[in-house]
C-alpha cells in the first residue's frame, strides 16, 4: 500500500494537477482591546513570536476609557492571516478582532520636513496633496498630509525634490463604510 | 479510574461554602486574599520556594489549615511538581516563587506546561511597586518575561484586588483548553491592608470557550467517517484533558475503527485493546506511523499536529480528509489543514459525532491491513546472553509487574521513548511526561507532584542519567515527604538521545554528549535518605524491581543499560511516517 496524494508546507491537500499556493495580501485587523498597561507589548510580541508579518500598528483610546482600539495592518497569504486572527483573539485582553472590509475607510497622517529654501514651491506640492504646511523657519518647512498609504507613498517620493530632511508617518487608522461597528462584548 | 472531578465551577457556589467562609477570618491583607483566593479555587498543594518578595503571602500560609506547601528544592521542581499534579488531577497545580530568581527559576516549567496545556497557576514575589522599573534587588519583569508561555500574566495592583487576580488565574488556567498563568505579587500589595474578601474564580468576561461544535458540521464530519474506506482515529492530550477518554473508546469501539495516539495522548485509548496501535510519530510505532500514512479520513481529536508528530506536512497523511476536534480555535488548520474543523469540548463533540453517525463504516479489509502491519512492524527487541542489559527490558518487566493505575513518569530522551514504548498503557492521566518542551530534568519533581495528586497509585519514575542528574536534588523532597516512588535511571552514561543523533546524522562526532564521569546514583540516592539500588545483569531486574517497589519510600534503581542501545523505529525529522528505520543501518536508507 502506498500513497499518492501530497500537502503543501501550509499542511493543506493539494491536488497534483493544480497546486494551490496563496500569495500574501494585506489585511486590517481591527481590534479592541482593553485599556490597560502591558497589551500593546503582548500584542506586538504575539506578531513578533509567531512571525507574522506586520506593516502597521496604532493604537488608541475609544469612547469607552475601558477599551482601546488597535488597527493592524498584516501581511501574509492567507491562512496566515486566518492564524493571526484566532491567535490575537486568544489573548486574554483582546476583546473582538474584526478583519476590515478591502473598501473600509483608511487614513495616515505623515508630516514631511523638507529645505526652507522654496517655500511657495513646497506650498504648491502640498495642496495637491491636500496638505498643508503646519511649521516653517528659515531653514525648513513642514508639512502635514492625510490620505491613505498610496497617496502619502506618492507625496513623500514627490517632496523629494525639496531635501526630505525627515518624515514621520503615524500607520493607518481604519473603519469599515456605513453603519457597522466593533460592538463591544458584556 | 474514574473520570477526575473539576474544580467548582464559578456559578456553583453554594450556600455550604458561603457558611463556611463566614467561619474563617476576615481577609485583612492583600496576602490573607490570595491565600483565601486559593483555598476557595479548592487547591490542596502548593509546590514553592521561600524568599523575600513572597514572604508576606507565606505568612498568610501560616494560618491556612487547607492549603499543604511542600517546600521544593529548587524552583523549577516546583513549577514541574505543580505540572504534573495538574496532569494527574486534572485541576490546576500550584507553584510559589519569590522574585528576581526565583521567578526566572520557574520559567522552565510554566513554558513546559504551556506546550502540554497543562493547567497550572504560578505565583510569583515581586519587588515593592515603588521599586519597580529601578532595578531593584531581585526585580525582574516577571510579566513580561512569562507573557509569551503563559495563558495570561497578570501584575496585582492592590491589596483588596488581588484574590480577585488570583482567582481569575486559577479559573483560567482551568478553562477551556487548559494551561498556565501567573500572577505577580508586589510585596507592598501583598502586605497592605484589604477589607473585602475576594470573589469567587472566574474566568476573564473577554475569555469565550465554545463548548459544542455546530451540528451541521458535525453531520458533514460525520457522514465523512461513515463513508471512509481507511478511517484512522488520532486521540491527543486533549482527549485526556477533556476527560474525555471514555467517550473517545465507546466511539472507537462502537464504528470499529482503529485508535492510534499522540504522545500525550498515551492512555487515553487502552494499548492492550485489537483497535490500538499505539502512538505515531517519530519514535511510534511502525503499524501507527503506517496506518497514519495510508488513512483516507484522519479523525484527530485534540492534537496541534506537532512536527515531532507529523514529520514534514507534505507527506503527513497524504490521502486524508482531515476531521479536527479541538477546543482551541486557533489549532484548526494551523500546522494541518482540516477538512471538518469540529470546535468544542472533545467529550460533548465526541458524544455529538456518536448521535450523528449514520452507519459503522465498512472496514474490515483496512483493519485487516492494520494487523497485517502489526505483524510486519512487531515492537520487539533482542536480549542476547552476551550483552549487557536491555533498557526496554527493565521497561516491559516492571510494566508487567504493576497494577493498570500505576502512574509513570519520565525525563527527556531516549529513556523517554523507552518508557512509552515498552509500559502497556490503558488508563489515562497515567502518563506524565514532558512533551512540546522536550525538559530534561522533569522527572524526578513531576512524580513528586504525581504522587500526590494519586497518593492511592504506584508511581514509577523513569529518567535518563543526563536528565536525573538535572533536578536530582528533588530527592531530598520525595524523602522528606516520604513519597513512596520508584526512580529507574536507565543509565548508558550519555546524554543518549543526542549521541543516537551524532551517530545517525553527524558522523558519530560525539561531541559533549557522553558523560563518563557519571555519579554512582545508588550511592547518591541513599546519601539523600533514599534506598539505592544498582542493576546491571538481566536477570536481577526482576528482583530488584520488586525490592524497590516494597520499600516504603522514595527508591532509585541505578541500571547500567547497554550504552550501545539507540531507540526505534525513527523517523528522520522532517521525514515521512510511512518511512522508518527499524535499526541503525536503516536511517541511510531514508
Amino acid at each position: 500500500m502506498q500513497p499518492t496524494g501530497r500537502r503543501n508546507s501550509q499542511g493543506i491537500r493539494i491536488d497534483p494537477e493544480a497546486e494551490v499556493t496563496h500569495e500574501p495580501r494585506q489585511a486590517v485587523l481591527s481590534t479592541l482591546v482593553k485599556h490597560k498597561p502591558g497589551v500593546l507589548s503582548e500584542v506586538s510580541a504575539l506578531f513578533s513570536r509567531r512571525q507574522f508579518n506586520i506593516e502597521s500598528l496604532t493604537v488608541g483610546p475609544t469612547v469607552d476609557d475601558d477599551t482601546a482600539r488597535m488597527t493592524i495592518l498584516i501581511e501574509e497569504p492567507e491562512p496566515g492571516i486566518d492564524q493571526a486572527k484566532k491567535q490575537l483573539r486568544k489573548l486574554v485582553p483582546v476583546i473582538e478582532v474584526t478583519e476590515l472590509d478591502p473598501t473600509a475607510l483608511r487614513r495616515e497622517l505623515a508630516l514631511i520636513k523638507v529645505a526652507g529654501e522654496k517655500p511657495d514651491d513646497v506650498n504648491a506640492v502640498a495642496e495637491m496633496y491636500d496638505g498643508q504646511a503646519v511649521d516653517a523657519s528659515t531653514d525648513s518647512v513642514t508639512v502635514e498630509i492625510t490620505g491613505s498609504k498610496q497617496k502619502i507613498d506618492a507625496a513623500v517620493e514627490a517632496f523629494k525634490q525639496f531635501d526630505v530632511q525627515e518624515v514621520v508617518r503615524t500607520g493607518a487608522a481604519a473603519l469599515e463604510r456605513g453603519p457597522d461597528t466593533l460592538e463591544k462584548h458584556d | 479510574m474514574s473520570e477526575h472531578a473539576k474544580m467548582p465551577a464559578d456559578e456553583e457556589t453554594t450556600d455550604e461554602e458561603t457558611a463556611a467562609d463566614s467561619e474563617q477570618a476576615p481577609v485583612t491583607t492583600g496576602a490573607q486574599s490570595v491565600v483565601r483566593a486559593l483555598e476557595n479555587a479548592g487547591a490542596e498543594y502548593i509546590f514553592g520556594v521561600q524568599g523575600g518578595a513572597i514572604m508576606p503571602v507565606y505568612d498568610a500560609l501560616y494560618d491556612s489549615a487547607e492549603l499543604n506547601h511542600v517546600t521544593m528544592a529548587h524552583e523549577q521542581g516546583a513549577s514541574h511538581a505543580a505540572d504534573a499534579y495538574g496532569i494527574v488531577s486534572g485541576s490546576p497545580g500550584v507553584c510559589f516563587a519569590t522574585s528576581g530568581p526565583g521567578a526566572t527559576n520557574l520559567v522552565t516549567g510554566i513554558a513546559d506546561a504551556n506546550m502540554d496545556s497543562d493547567p497550572m497557576i504560578a505565583l510569583t514575589g515581586q519587588v515593592p511597586t515603588e521599586f519597580v522599573g529601578n532595578d531593584a534587588f531581585q526585580e525582574t519583569d516577571t510579566v513580561g518575561i512569562t507573557q509569551p508561555v503563559t495563558k495570561e500574566s497578570y501584575f496585582a495592583a492592590s491589596p483588596n484586588t488581588v484574590g480577585d487576580d488570583v482567582g481569575e488565574a486559577f479559573a483560567l488556567a482551568d478553562a477551556g483548553r487548559q494551561g498556565p498563568t501567573l500572577v505577580d505579587l508586589p510585596k507592598d500589595v501583598t502586605q497592605g491592608e484589604a477589607d473585602r474578601e475576594p470573589d469567587a474564580p472566574k474566568t476573564p468576561d473577554t475569555y469565550e470557550v465554545q463548548e459544542e461544535a455546530d451540528d451541521e458540521d458535525v453531520q458533514e464530519a460525520a457522514e465523512a467517517l461513515a463513508a471512509a474506506d481507511r478511517p484512522v482515529i488520532l486521540s491527543g492530550g486533549g482527549v485526556i484533558k477533556a476527560d474525555a477518554s471514555s467517550a473517545l473508546r465507546e466511539f472507537a469501539m462502537e464504528y470499529e475503527i482503529p485508535v492510534i495516539t499522540t504522545m500525550p495522548g498515551i492512555g487515553s485509548f487502552p494499548e492492550d485493546h485489537e483497535l490500538s496501535l499505539e502512538w505515531a510519530g517519530m519514535h511510534g510505532t511502525g503499524y501507527a506511523n503506517m496506518a497514519i500514512s495510508n488513512t483516507d479520513c484522519l479523525l484527530a481529536i485534540g492534537t496541534r499536529f506537532d512536527d515531532r508528530l507529523t514529520g514534514g506536512v507534505d507527506s503527513f497523511a497524504p490521502d486524508a480528509e482531515v476531521i479536527h476536534i479541538d477546543i482551541d480555535p486557533a489549532e484548526i488548520s494551523k500546522n494541518i489543514y482540516a477538512d471538518y474543523p469540529l470546535i468544542g469540548d472533545a467529550r460533548k463533540v465526541l458524544r455529538q459525532l456518536f448521535d450523528a453517525m449514520p452507519s459503522v463504516p465498512d472496514v474490515d479489509e483496512w483493519r485487516e491491513q492494520c494487523q497485517t502491519w502489526k505483524d510486519e512492524y512487531p515492537m520487539t527487541y533482542d536480549t542476547p546472553d552476551d550483552e549487557p542489559l536491555k533498557p526496554q527490558y527493565v521497561v516491559e518487566t516492571f510494566s508487567d509487574a504493576t497494577p493498570d493505575d500505576t502512574i509513570v513518569c519520565t525525563g527527556v530522551g531516549q529513556h523517554q521513548m523507552w518508557a512509552s514504548q515498552f509500559w502497556e498503557y490503558t488508563e489515562p492521566r497515567t502518563w506524565v511526561s514532558s512533551h512540546g518542551l522536550g525538559t530534561m530534568g522533569y522527572g524526578v519533581p513531576a512524580a513528586i507532584g504525581a504522587k500526590l495528586a494519586a497518593p492511592d497509585q504506584e508511581v514509577v519514575c523513569f529518567d535518563g542519567d543526563g536528565s536525573f542528574l538535572m533536578t536530582v536534588q528533588g530527592l531530598s523532597v520525595a524523602v522528606r515527604e516520604q513519597l513512596d516512588i520508584t526512580y529507574v535511571v536507565l543509565n548508558n552514561e550519555a546524554v543518549g538521545m543526542v549521541r543516537q543523533w551524532q551517530d545517525g546524522f553527524y558522523e558519530g562526532r560525539r561531541m559533549a554528549s557522553e558523560y563518563p564521569w557519571i555519579p554512582q546514583f545508588d550511592k547518591l540516592a541513599e546519601a539523600f535518605g533514599a534506598r539505592g539500588f544498582r542493576l546491571e545483569a538481566q536477570e536481577n531486574v526482576e528482583e530488584t524491581i520488586k525490592a524497590a517497589r516494597e520499600y516504603d519510600g522514595p527508591s532509585v534503581i541505578d541500571a547500567h543499560i547497554d550504552p550501545g542501545e539507540n531507540v526505534f523505529p525513527m523517523v528522520p525529522s522532517g521525514g515521512d511516517n510511512g518511512k522508518f528505520a527499524l535499526q541503525e543501518d536503516h536511517l541511510e536508507e531514508l
